[in-house]
């Protein structure tokens, strides 16, 4: 059989197949480099003192409490702001549209909000929610900026969620006589939740990872901010992303920054399964 | 009869609008954001004119005598994105073609929880390790005086559009129809063979759309950019300190004023139109691959 073949094509084949199976490799070592790497060079720094404290200049310690929190805080925020209006919308979209060019249109624009790099939803967040709106540089300025952000995210998973949901599920409903707003709220909605979790994951990983829409918006104060403080304009915020590049890029103290890297990637990876573990049950559901 | 008409109407009715509002949210975030930034974007480039300000090769925002030439910026950009492209597009497409059609087994899952977890790792995070390993490396191996400069952000931008270059071109090569594969096979083509002439080829608009997403998110990239590219406005150079238009924005915002600061929004809205020509390519891309189904 082989034979058939001549020499020339076998040795092509080959080469190609060899880089296939080179570029596949790359992507695992890599994968295992970069977490080895940082975690190596991240735990040993990661102490109590340093969860459990703000950086002080006088006692020269390093604390990343407060940045823990902000995070914190903007993901809440975050994801109270962008849940009723992408979900809203996304039943609007499944639902209640009626005319297609409507919802073409109404699709090209998440599409545009995901193309838009976090850097000028940076600088849009500062002219709109900062300056317009007179926030100032506050955690819920960046919250706020977040939420536009991660708004197609929503969106688009409570949509493929929400297509999921039997058409009898809707018939049903309005054949016993409910009205359609009632129908979404007790059927649709509840079959479609797993969808809308799978989008949540998504926005919170997005929300972690986030730097450059956080560095003009929530801004780089590294104090510790109380539940109620957290929502007022003014009271601006580091995140943890932010924090890492402060650590690393301006101040050049790699240890704090590597120990921050660490306990992102962490994140990173419990977020990671946690939308896999979703998916796999709107998956599920789908067949 | 008529309490339950009622009691259904009202709601019904106002909820309609509700959702329908929510609909429209996401297109007036569009223009508003648009219009923010046309608005904080122009009135630069007319005191500047349009062409010293786009074409001009200097830029000294805190000289006496300041000068806003954002040519540097925007060739830094391209050549840094087609760099990107160049180095993490035939790796990706490879990687992509081995989810797709070569990978047994555990390896598939394997390889592509690696992939699922490097497009969830935080840009400064790339970023920190492009400054403590890419860096020195580069320094290192060219006998440079410092590492960071357009090469370094290269690489790091390489490895960070891979995920999503890769994810891509393997939705687009698993759509190609199984019949074509197997008539190229029949005809007595290897299998390696038949990904490479046939079935590639035949998924060209889907990885199209890989390419320009990778386009997008490398031109946009900010942070990691930031941390290895070393930032200053030279003509973009190889082995050059360079500052890109995403990083020409951040790096001097927080201590800017008057025109200066006018000037950063202006390369914002440049950028912001390089974005949307993006965007157009895409729906356009996308959408005649749909119709040549």
């Amino acid at each position: 059989m082989n034979s058939a073949i001549s020499k020339k094509r076998r040795v092509k084949t080959a080469v190609l197949n060899v880089l296939v199976y080179i570029c596949a490799g790359i992507m695992c070592l890599m994968l295992t480099g970069i977490i080895g790497y940082i975690l190596v060079r991240g735990i040993p720094h990661i102490t109590f003192g340093l969860l459990t404290s703000k950086p002080s200049l006088i006692n020269d310690t390093a604390g990343i409490l407060p940045n823990i929190l902000n995070t914190l805080y903007i993901i809440i925020m975050t994801l109270a702001a962008v849940l009723p209006i992408g979900v809203g919308a996304a039943v609007y979209l499944n639902e209640y549209a009626t005319n297609k060019r409507i919802v073409r249109i109404i699709e090209l624009a998440a599409e545009t909000l995901s193309g838009i790099p976090s850097i000028i939803y940076g600088l849009a967040g500062m002219l709109i929610f900062v300056q317009f709106f007179s926030l100032g540089t506050s955690l819920i300025a960046g919250a706020l900026t977040l939420a536009v952000m991660t708004l197609p995210t929503i969106i688009k998973t409570t949509q493929e969620s929400l297509k999921t949901v039997p058409n009898g599920y809707r018939e049903g409903a309005l054949g016993l006589g409910a009205g359609k707003w009632h129908m979404i709220r007790t059927t649709v909605l509840p079959s479609a939740i797993d969808g809308i979790v799978t989008g949540c994951i998504l926005s919170i990983g997005r929300i972690v990872g986030e730097s450059a829409a956080l560095l003009f918006t929530a801004g780089m104060a590294n104090e510790i901010l109380g539940i109620g403080e957290s929502v007022m304009p003014g009271k601006a915020g580091s995140t943890l992303t932010v924090a890492l590049y402060m650590y690393a890029k301006e101040r050049g103290e790699f240890d704090t920054a590597f120990s921050i890297a660490a306990i992102l990637l962490i994140l990173t990876l419990i977020i990671n399964l946690a939308a896999k573990l979703a998916a796999k049950k709107l998956r599920r559901k789908e067949n | 009869m008529k309490n339950l008409k009622k009691s259904i109407d009202v709601p019904e009715k106002a909820m309609n609008a509700v959702f329908a509002l929510c609909g429209f949210l996401a297109v007036a975030f569009v223009l508003v954001i648009t219009v923010f930034l046309v608005i904080s974007g122009i009135p630069a480039i007319g005191k500047i004119g349009i062409t010293d300000f786009l074409f001009g090769t200097t830029w000294a925002s805190t000289a006496a005598q300041p000068q806003y030439g954002i040519l540097p910026f925007i060739l830094t950009s391209v050549l840094g994105t087609a760099g990107a492209i160049v180095i993490g597009v035939p790796i990706g497409l490879m990687c992509a073609v081995y989810l797709a059609k070569m990978s047994v087994g555990k390896s598939t899952a394997v390889v592509r929880t690696a992939v699922d977890l490097l497009s969830g790792i935080p840009s400064v995070v790339y970023g920190l390790l492009g400054m403590i390993i890419i860096v020195p490396l580069v320094r290192e191996i060219f006998d440079l005086p410092d590492g960071a400069n357009l090469f370094s952000a290269i690489i790091v931008l390489a490895v960070m559009i891979l995920p999503s270059v890769i994810s891509v071109s393997e939705t687009a090569i698993k759509a190609v129809p199984k019949e074509y594969e197997e008539a190229s096979l029949a005809l007595g083509a290897t299998k390696t063979e038949t990904v490479f002439k046939v079935v590639l080829p035949a998924a060209k608009s889907g990885i199209l759309t890989a390419v320009v997403l990778g386009i997008g998110r490398a031109i946009g990239e900010a942070m990691a950019v930031m941390m290895v590219a070393g930032n200053v406005a030279n003509m973009p150079k190889l082995f050059q300190s360079v500052r890109f238009l995403t990083t020409a924005v951040a790096s001097e915002m927080s201590y800017s004023s008057g025109l200066q600061r006018q000037a950063l929004f202006s390369i914002a809205l440049v950028l912001f139109v390089f974005i949307m020509i993006i965007n157009l390519i895409l729906n356009f891309v996308v959408k005649r691959g749909d119709s040549n189904e």
